[in-house]
């Protein structure tokens, strides 16, 4: 390594989520809905004086041959609703929500963060997604309208028309002078016109500027258009990649993408999601990592994984017992719907074939097979070997740090706020008090006021 | 074989729901600004410096509950405050601009302890599966204190802010175009409540032995189709403690009143005296028996601007000096009371008389008017044996007198 300054780390906690990560069959595991869950794990994420709680979303239950999906954790409170209550429960946590750009509309989206901003003080993160499927439009007033390849160009335009909404208040034109009765300092407060391919609109936007001018910006998708929309428009990327060499090869690409928006490198961090299992000792931690990935994946759960694959009903088939003999079905119709893994199998006759050699060189079940085949957890050891590591790979630039999804909800943060966080801070990489009141502030990210002097200034 | 199941245990069907003495009124704030009179700013307690924190809202609503009341609303909408009813104005001397009504009340919710929790949700340019699970999640962080106010809105230049549908201009409340506005409403509102009941209370399971987290035959599809919007369900957030928590409408016009009769919980309306009064509860039950929905218990509110002082000509005074402070007399939809706490509990008891359950007061001067609700009003209703001296429920069904209903798909067997 260089002799670079040490990058200071970035720390944020994911709400366990409806997916087979969560281990709701873990006597530990409590509510996914009531208040007091969302406030013990928030809470936690303070007093570890992480970045933020960030908050996923899906609009509509998953589905699988037809039927809701019902292994998993089911059902989620609304993002923007919970995230304003955490904020009477927490000082300085950043509060970062997903919220979809299609099956909303900006003046409404605009509206929910500026209020979340100042309701907050300054503590309002939105993470961008897009989606197209009629499946989720079932549930809206437009339906499914709108084309696949048109959801980046639906999502820059979204943004773009918010944050002329953000913008459209400047800051100056509360003046409330009880003496001469001056309100407002600006009869036009507000004022926008955006005149679009995807949103036609125009008028007086209601919300005064908020703390941090905008909420900051995540962006989650992989794909090139992705990528580029995350460098052109995105203050964080929420990724995939935590792993050395995988995780290398985006943060170069992303922030490599930078320059050519006129953007600098600390302009836009990259921010994995990453999983872990802590024991006193490495071996111990190996061995929880292990039963934990058995938790994760029952004997129903291994079926329906397979189902991902093979894109049939496989019920018949016994978990414990060897694979199918019959070929996977490729079609565009798919038995699951609602979420987004099913595209990461490509060519599902070479992965059924792959898998059955693996299952008989191995003498794999089912369930073994899905179980060896699925993610290992990110980060897995004592809590000194996982400070360390964590602390490597942010130094290696695999990331500027991380967004830990723990396995248990409330609780599953708790050991790692108690043990692997004073590790860092011992290391001198990560805080041991917030510097400022605001989210940007945490991250290192200017205001956008600011963002616009130093740009001028520049130039 | 099933696992432990979550239950919400003090909100059980059927249990005797609250004590509420049919002698007691139910009495609400409605949270506006710094309060409804449009020179409310430039008074002294008013600290409009303050408007758009955290800090704000929560001081008024724990002034209220301190009061005891049954819940506060919050106003809101999709545009800038306006004088004029149907079009916006460049006004410089008024409050202008606000903050979501629903994040409002979640921001407060964790804050408080037994007041309801009632955000103005704007039905016409937004999704009702988006504000079925917001409220339903504002009742799982109260605990069981939220509700809905809806509203519609026929400005044409709250259309352009969202630009998918144009409003014709209308100048009252009573034409065709409306008249859908609120049909739309009443569509937007069934919707609401289906999703609400699209799990039953029982869903969530956590079967270890059979890896199933719900029992999703427990789930339903609403399978809602009508001119507005489709809607397939089910929700996204589980049912919201109360089962359903309460909806209530402002409504001045037959065309509301239908609205509140088939759809509403409680219909806030503007008499100007017990005669009107009592024409306008006569006008609400006829509709609501032609809705079948005559056995069900439907409140009918009356709401009243209040200016209230030890003396009456102190309260006069002060509403001649803010009518001075905004250059023109403040006229309202609703009565326009300013007087004393004696004299307003004698106006509220004869409302009461002509078949009002309950008030919601509009404090002029939020930061005046309300802590002379909560400590004036009140003590003095109670004194009169009409207002409860201490919650008697945890929801805000309960404090309304309302049962915890049962869920629309759950079979009878289950």
């Amino acid at each position: 390594m260089s002799s670079k300054p040490l990058k200071q780390i970035h720390l944020a906690a994911h709400f366990p989520g409806v997916n087979n990560t969560t281990v709701w069959s873990d006597p530990k595991a409590g509510s996914h809905i009531e208040f007091a869950s969302f406030a013990h794990f928030a809470r936690t994420a303070e007093r570890a004086r992480f970045d933020f709680l960030f908050l996923a979303e899906g609009l509509r239950l998953r589905e699988q041959g037809g039927k809701i999906y019902d292994l998993d954790v089911v059902g989620r409170p609304d993002t923007f609703t919970v995230l304003a209550a955490l904020a009477a429960v927490t000082d300085h946590l950043g509060l970062t929500g997903t919220i979809n750009s299609t099956f909303n509309e900006p003046y409404e989206v605009a509206r929910q963060f500026a209020s979340l901003d100042h309701l907050s003080g300054g503590r309002s993160a939105w993470n961008v997604v897009t989606s197209w499927d009629a499946f989720t439009g079932e549930n809206f007033r437009r339906g499914g309208f709108l084309p696949q390849d048109e959801r980046y160009s639906r999502a820059k335009e979204f943004l773009a028309t918010a944050n002329e909404l953000f913008d459209s208040w400047h800051g100056d034109e509360i003046l409330a002078d009880q003496a001469t009765g001056t309100f407002l300092s600006d009869a036009k407060a507000g004022s926008f016109v955006h005149r679009g391919q995807h949103f036609d609109i125009h008028g007086r936007f209601n919300v005064p500027r908020s703390p941090q001018g905008r909420p900051v910006i995540f962006q989650a998708g992989d794909s090139e258009e992705g990528r580029e929309f995350a460098a052109s428009s995105a203050d964080a990327i929420f990724s995939r990649y935590a792993t050395l060499e995988a995780g290398q090869a985006f943060y170069r690409d992303v922030k490599n993408r930078l320059a050519k928006y006129g953007r600098r490198h600390d302009q836009l961090l990259i921010l994995p999601a990453a999983s872990f299992v802590l024991g006193d000792t490495d071996e111990e931690a190996e061995e929880l990592a292990k039963e934990v990935r058995r938790q994760q994946v029952s004997g129903a759960t291994a079926i329906k994984h397979l189902e991902f694959v093979w894109n049939r009903d496989l019920s018949s088939y016994d978990p414990d017992g060897p694979l199918p003999d019959v070929d996977p079905v490729v079609s565009e119709d798919h038995i699951s719907r609602g979420r987004a893994q099913v595209r990461m199998y490509r060519d599902p006759l070479a992965t059924a074939r792959e898998w059955r050699e693996l299952a008989a060189a191995n003498r794999w079940s089912i369930r073994d097979l899905v179980i060896e085949t699925g993610n290992r957890q990110t980060f897995v050891g004592s809590p000194a070997t996982v400070a360390r590591t964590i602390d490597d790979f942010v130094q290696s630039d695999v990331s500027d740090g991380f967004i830990l999804v723990p396995h248990i909800t409330p609780g599953g943060l708790d050991d790692f706020a108690d043990t692997v966080v004073p590790l860092l801070q011992e290391r001198g990489v990560f805080r041991t008090e917030y510097e400022g009141p605001t989210l940007r502030h945490h991250l290192g990210l200017a205001h956008p006021d600011h963002e616009a002097r130093d740009e001028r200034a520049a130039s | 074989m099933p696992g432990p199941v979550i239950s919400y245990g003090p909100f059980q069907e059927g249990t005797p729901v609250s004590s509420t003495s049919p002698s007691h009124l139910h009495l609400a704030v409605a949270l506006d600004g710094t309060g409804w009179h449009p020179a409310s700013w430039r008074e002294q307690a008013a600290r409009p410096h303050e408007l758009f924190t955290a800090a704000h809202w929560i001081d008024q609503v724990a002034e209220a509950e301190r009061g005891l009341l049954d819940f506060v609303t919050f106003e809101d909408g999709l545009g800038l405050q306006s004088s004029h009813r149907f079009q916006p104005d460049d006004r410089t001397d008024q409050v202008r601009g606000r903050l979501d009504a629903v994040l409002i009340a979640a921001r407060v919710a964790p804050l408080t302890r037994h007041i309801g929790l009632v955000p103005t949700a704007v039905v016409t340019h937004t999704e009702p599966f988006h504000i079925s699970k917001a409220i339903a999640t504002l009742d799982h962080v109260s605990t069981g204190r939220a509700g809905l106010r809806v509203q519609i809105t026929a400005r044409p230049n709250e259309a352009d802010h969202f630009g998918r549908r144009t409003i014709a201009r209308v100048d009252d409340y009573d034409g065709p175009v409306v008249r859908e506005l609120f049909d739309e409403a009443a569509d937007y509102v069934e919707v609401v409540r289906r999703l609400w009941d699209s799990w039953e209370d029982d869903a969530e399971i956590r079967d270890v032995a059979t890896g199933r987290f719900i029992d999703r035959d427990k789930l339903h599809y609403i399978d809602f189709e009508g001119p507005h919007f489709n809607v397939k369900g089910p929700s996204i957030t589980p049912r919201p403690p109360q089962g359903q928590p309460p909806v209530t409408a402002l409504a001045h016009q037959s065309v509301p009143y239908r609205l509140v009769a088939r759809q509403a919980d409680i219909g806030y309306v503007t008499p100007h005296d017990a005669e009107q009064a009592r024409a306008i509860v006569a006008e609400i039950r006829s509709e609501q028996e032609a809705a079948g929905r005559a056995g069900e218990l439907l409140h009918v509110f009356g709401d009243l601007v209040v200016l209230l002082d030890d003396e009456q000509s102190a309260a006069e005074d002060r509403r001649a000096r803010l009518d001075t402070l905004a250059g023109e007399p403040y006229e309202s939809d609703a009565r326009i009371f300013a007087g004393t706490p004696a004299q307003l509990a004698d106006l509220l008891q004869e409302l009461a008389e002509a078949g009002l359950s309950g008030f919601r007061l509009r404090p002029a001067v939020t930061g005046h008017d309300l802590p002379a609700i909560s400590r004036r009003l009140v003590p003095e209703l109670q004194r009169r044996g009409a207002f409860r001296t201490a919650y008697e429920a945890d929801t805000l069904r309960g404090l309304l007198g309302l049962a915890r209903p049962a869920n629309r798909y759950a079979t009878a067997t289950a």
